[in-house]
């Protein structure tokens, strides 16, 4: 495999990946809990009064970024989905398979404290506006990603075809918003949403800026370490996985492991052999 | 090239035609679905006109959801899906063939019986072929998204059901197009605007769809 001479496919080796992931995701956590604390003081305390709505605008510190990121997300996903489908590198599988709960969860939590913000605002906790329900749409979207992954037998199988899905989903995500907008457009001339507000006041706009970066660093800290699991739970014999498991994971260790590292099929186009025989691997480390 | 893929459409047909009964069972769960509507609203006319259009559409994705289970579930059981991916034809082009031959089989007398049901249901005139229309254009793009899901859940734990939560968000803009064309024709309005994106649905999904099933028909055989 002369592939291993490129630099960037490194950390495609899951032990060098778990290393890196090791030595971020303290830094993560730590910036992400700084941040959340910030974020939540400035939009709590320094932030201002809405004029129209009160405290209760608050919330958007919070649903506004969960949005951003359920979206982010699902395209982060199905961008690793490609890389896996088109390179075959098996860590870009475990990383889309790890960003879908946090994907999942962060889409929820953007419409539960949407509709927590929608009862004082619009009288309702659910209407069916247009971002509203293409949202749901898209938690729809990661649910049936995890659930297709996880009903194949075959791990990699599993990947590929939702892999497969996730770039099909990603192609009709505008598709279904655009729809879903035309729909709504159609049914009631009159928005229920009200983006005509007054601008936004600096103070709010630097909390929903720090609150977004706390919560990328959150789930850029969970997704490496739901990865780092999964790379665990794929080669659970092997000698690297045993120290990482026991929190004694040596340089010397790592380095040796990732030099003999499957990576995927890279650089390797007999595709239907080499795949038979990362499987036969993969049983032998399973048994 | 074109002759083999024929033959594939006219074998695939004849299987269908053959098994008369399932034919038989897409089309009478397509006239239930419907008939649950009035039995579940209640029988007033004018509130039965208005759920009308996406009454008959939710009943047809339905059907074309339960109806595409099964597409390539048989050729693959007994390995005939392996021998047409070893063929010298484009993997993409024989299952357009084959979804092809599953459209006029099972959707085609949907689209015939829908202006029936929508009688049924209230709609009267131009409604009725704005309905059928709506639905000759809209149900080959529900047959080519369905297919990808049947493909991607071949030999998968779980498997309708699971097909159902892939697609049926897929689903979503031929639903409001299609029966937000009916409902437009229903206020005299233009709906031939979204008859045409419903077009435009059908020109992308046609090349492109084809090569998302071979490609999942891939993955299942691999």
């Amino acid at each position: 495999m002369s592939a291993r001479s490129i630099p960037w496919l490194k950390y495609a080796a899951p032990p060098n990946f778990y290393g890196l992931a090791d030595r971020l995701t303290p830094w993560l956590w730590a910036g992400a809990g700084l941040l959340f604390l910030v974020g939540l003081y400035v939009g709590f305390f320094v932030a201002p009064v809405d004029y129209q709505q009160g405290n209760s605008y608050r919330i958007m510190f919070i649903h506004v970024p969960t949005a951003w990121m359920g979206m982010f997300l699902y395209l982060l996903m199905a961008l690793y989905g490609m890389i896996f489908l088109v390179w075959r590198i098996r860590m870009a599988d475990a990383m889309a398979r790890a960003i879908a709960p946090t994907g999942a969860l962060m889409t929820f939590l953007a419409l539960w404290t949407g509709a927590l913000w929608g009862a004082p605002t619009w009288g309702a906790y659910w209407v069916w506006d247009a971002r509203l329900t293409s949202t749901l749409i898209l938690l729809f979207l990661f649910l049936g990603y995890m659930a297709l992954h996880a009903a194949a037998d075959d791990r990699d199988k599993g990947g590929r075809a939702a892999s497969l899905l996730a770039i099909i989903g990603a192609v009709n995500v505008p598709i279904i918003y655009f729809s879903v907008n035309w729909w709504y457009t159609l049914h009631q001339g009159a928005s229920v949403i009200r983006r005509d507000g007054p601008s936004m006041a600096p103070e709010m706009l630097a909390a929903l800026l720090i609150m977004t970066a706390a919560f990328w660093l959150y789930c850029a800290a969970i997704v490496l370490r739901r990865a780092q699991l999964e790379a665990l739970e794929r080669e659970p014999g092997a000698e690297w996985a045993q120290a990482a498991a026991a929190g004694a994971l040596t340089r010397e260790q790592r380095e040796r492991a990732a030099a003999t590292a499957t990576i995927g099929d890279v650089g390797d186009h007999d595709e239907g052999d080499t795949l038979t025989g990362n499987t036969a691997t993969k049983q032998e480390g399973r048994n | 090239m074109g002759r083999s893929l024929w033959t594939l459409l006219q074998r695939d047909l004849a299987l269908i035609v053959m098994r008369r009964q399932d034919v038989l069972t897409v089309v009478a769960f397509f006239v239930i679905v419907i008939t649950l509507f009035p039995l579940a609203i209640g029988p007033e006319p004018e509130r039965l006109r208005t759920i009308a259009p996406g009454a008959v559409w939710v009943a047809a994705a339905l059907a074309s959801l339960i109806s595409l289970d099964r597409l390539f579930a048989d050729d693959w059981r007994d390995g005939t899906l392996e021998q047409l991916a070893l063929s010298p034809q484009p993997l993409a082009l024989v299952a357009l063939a084959k979804v092809a031959a599953h459209w006029c089989a099972l959707s085609l007398p949907l689209v015939a019986l829908s202006p029936a049901l929508g009688y049924s249901l209230g709609l009267t005139g131009s409604e009725l072929a704005v309905l059928a229309l709506s639905l000759l254009i809209g149900t080959p793009v529900l047959s080519l998204l369905g297919a990808i899901g049947a493909a991607l859940t071949l030999g998968v734990r779980a498997g309708g059901a699971l097909m159902a939560l892939l697609i049926l968000p897929l689903y979503v803009p031929v639903l409001v197009l299609g029966a937000g064309a009916v409902t437009e024709a229903m206020y005299d309005s233009a709906f031939q605007a979204h008859l045409s994106l419903l077009g435009a649905g059908l020109a992308v999904a046609l090349p492109l769809a084809p090569l998302a099933i071979a490609g999942a028909l891939r993955i299942a055989l691999d």
